[in-house]
């Protein structure tokens, strides 16, 4: 657990980066600061391992003062995580990582070995061990800086906006990549971003800072996304948050409905030349939709029309749903269940419906 | 041809005393320039007393300095101790600069993350900003090294040794063999020297080959 109690910081120029900062980042839970630039929220995080010292105010890590502790042992129990990777150029990618290891005084064929185990941990194949940071990608490289990181089993990560400085499709898997990280290592992650849909991407919990180092909101995204704070807080959330809020409601009553199938290899329908038929394979998986009976007397994996976007019952949300009934092509969104199975149909309504309910829930709690 | 192969041994006794005096000096010219890089490149007030100072001494023409030094450090006049210490005063004056700059273009971002690693900062400028300036003050040294070796040659105007006494003798006695074998082997040697700093270059930096052929 990491506390800020009234933690201002101000530069000798006189400008405050950060004001009277009061805030609890729990233990085991991804903290996303996010704010405009200028807003202090990497002033924050450089300031929970020392990079910058407070004017004034408290930081503790697990209940102890971090000015008690001399710095470079701070750091080294400290992971960290720097926009394009801040990788060593003159190390290979196996001796980058193991550098805290090797700091905190480990013998280097164990600091090798946990290297090693690191790499396959966030995904780089053995044979870039002996390469230098230069050969690798951008998002190779991020990945060494999150192993760098981890590499000594710190309980605190800090992250600076480590995934801006790669492209957009390769970000988004990052993104999934820690999040799939962090639900089998339950660190302590403190994460600055300036990307709001990052933040409420991978936040536990969102502190949004406003220019000036103050603290506008700190709720969890749902809330974040469901009642901002003031104008401020809902100009930055920005559009389309009525929509996004919907990732964060849970879909667990959300009636199923029926939807007329059809097995791969069967007879095709007949009747209505304009009814919508969802073509399943031997596994019962949605392979797309028929319109009217097709081209051929059996139904074909072929000449279907795409299915929209799936909704997983196991793990949906309000969100997924109802994309999932926008997007496919009869009206009827498809649900599949965790072994990607067809489950049953959703409609918009009763998505509409089901959020109705959640509302009036949380207005009578 | 007949000079040179009639007096080699004299020639080898000259090429070694000519190595002796050129390539100590670099060494100790480096390895007092590293601290003093390292100093101008803390602040900004630093770095501009160190760069003068240094700039300045490279002015003080050689013979000049060959001269003076004796009543300055009470040595003897022909004390070779004198050339030694003047060429590790040119090559400290010309790496301090190129030290500071190298240590200059480290980036940033790298100084930064090894300080939040955990790294103190002597240990950090040993094993991060030293290694990653290296490809910058090498090519100082080269420079260095070539300067140092033709500079020996000034030293036998007022009776040193090494190769520059071929051109002394030489001339004074009218062999001009004996005056061109001493420019080409002084050329040689600056070239031999300055290829094997090149070879050593590429083996302490393997890295920088590796961003050659990144992409």
């Amino acid at each position: 657990m990491i506390e800020f109690r009234g933690v201002t910081k101000r530069f000798p120029d006189g400008t405050v980066a950060v004001d009277a900062l009061d805030l609890t980042v729990d233990a085991g839970k991804i903290t996303v600061f996010v704010g405009p630039s200028g807003c202090g929220k990497t002033t924050s995080l450089r300031m929970i391992n020392r990079m910058i010292d407070p004017s004034d105010g408290v930081i503790s890590v697990d209940g102890r003062d971090i000015m008690s502790v001399d710095a470079a042992d701070l750091r080294r129990g400290i992971g960290y995580v720097i926009q394009q990777a801040g990788l060593f150029p003159h190390r290979t990618i196996l001796d980058n990582i193991a550098t805290v290891p090797m700091l905190l005084g480990w013998d280097k064929a164990k600091a090798r070995k946990r290297s090693a185990e690191l790499m396959e941990i966030v995904g780089l194949v053995p044979e870039m061990a002996k390469r230098y940071p230069a050969q690798l990608s951008g998002g190779q490289q991020q990945r060494v800086g999150v192993a760098r990181a981890l590499a000594a089993d710190p309980p605190v990560l800090l992250m600076d906006e480590p995934f801006s400085a790669v492209d957009p499709v390769v970000r988004e898997s990052l993104q999934e990549e820690l999040l799939r990280l962090q639900s089998e290592l339950g660190k302590t992650i403190v994460f600055v971003t300036h990307d709001i849909d990052e933040a409420v991407k991978l936040g536990d919990k969102v502190a949004v800072f406003r220019t000036g180092g103050i603290l506008a909101q700190y709720d969890d995204p749902g809330h974040l996304l469901a009642r901002p704070a003031d104008d401020f807080v809902d100009g930055f959330v920005g559009r389309d948050r009525g929509y996004r809020g919907l990732g964060f409601l849970s879909s667990a009553e959300l009636p199923l409905g029926e939807l007329p199938t059809v097995t791969v290899g069967d007879p095709a329908p007949t009747g209505d030349d304009a009814a919508w038929t969802l073509v399943l394979d031997a596994d019962r998986q949605p392979q797309g939709w028929l319109q009217g009976s097709g081209d051929g007397p059996r139904v074909t994996a072929e000449h279907l029309v795409p299915g929209g976007s799936l909704y997983d019952v196991s793990s949906g949300s309000l969100r997924s749903a109802l994309d999932a009934a926008l997007s496919s092509p009869s009206g009827k969104g498809v649900a599949i269940d965790a072994d990607g199975a067809f489950a049953g149909s959703i409609s918009a309504d009763d998505v509409l419906t089901a959020l109705a309910r959640v509302r009036s829930a949380e207005a009578a709690a | 041809m007949t000079w040179v192969l009639g007096n080699l041994e004299l020639i080898g006794d000259l090429t070694l005393e000519h190595l002796v005096f050129a390539l100590p000096p670099v060494v100790i010219g480096l390895l007092l320039a590293i601290p003093l890089g390292w100093l101008a490149n803390r602040t900004r007030t630093g770095r501009t007393i160190v760069i003068n100072l240094a700039g300045l001494l490279y002015t003080v023409p050689s013979l000049a300095l060959f001269v003076i030094l004796p009543a300055v450090l009470g040595t003897g006049i022909l004390d070779s101790i004198n050339v030694i210490i003047a060429l590790t005063v040119y090559t400290l004056a010309l790496l301090v600069r190129t030290v500071a700059d190298a240590l200059s273009a480290v980036p940033g971002t790298v100084i930064d993350s090894a300080t939040a690693m955990g790294y103190r900062p002597v240990r950090r400028f040993l094993a991060v900003e030293l290694p990653l300036s290296i490809p910058v003050v090498l090519a100082g040294v080269r420079v260095a090294a070539v300067s140092s070796i033709s500079l020996v040659t000034v030293g036998s105007v007022i009776g040193f040794g090494g190769l520059g006494k071929m051109f002394t003798d030489g001339f004074q006695r009218d062999i001009p063999q004996e005056i061109i074998a001493g420019i080409v082997l002084v050329l040689v040697i600056a070239l031999v020297v300055d290829g094997l700093l090149l070879l050593l270059g590429r083996a302490l930096t393997p890295w920088t080959k590796a961003r050659a052929g990144a992409r």
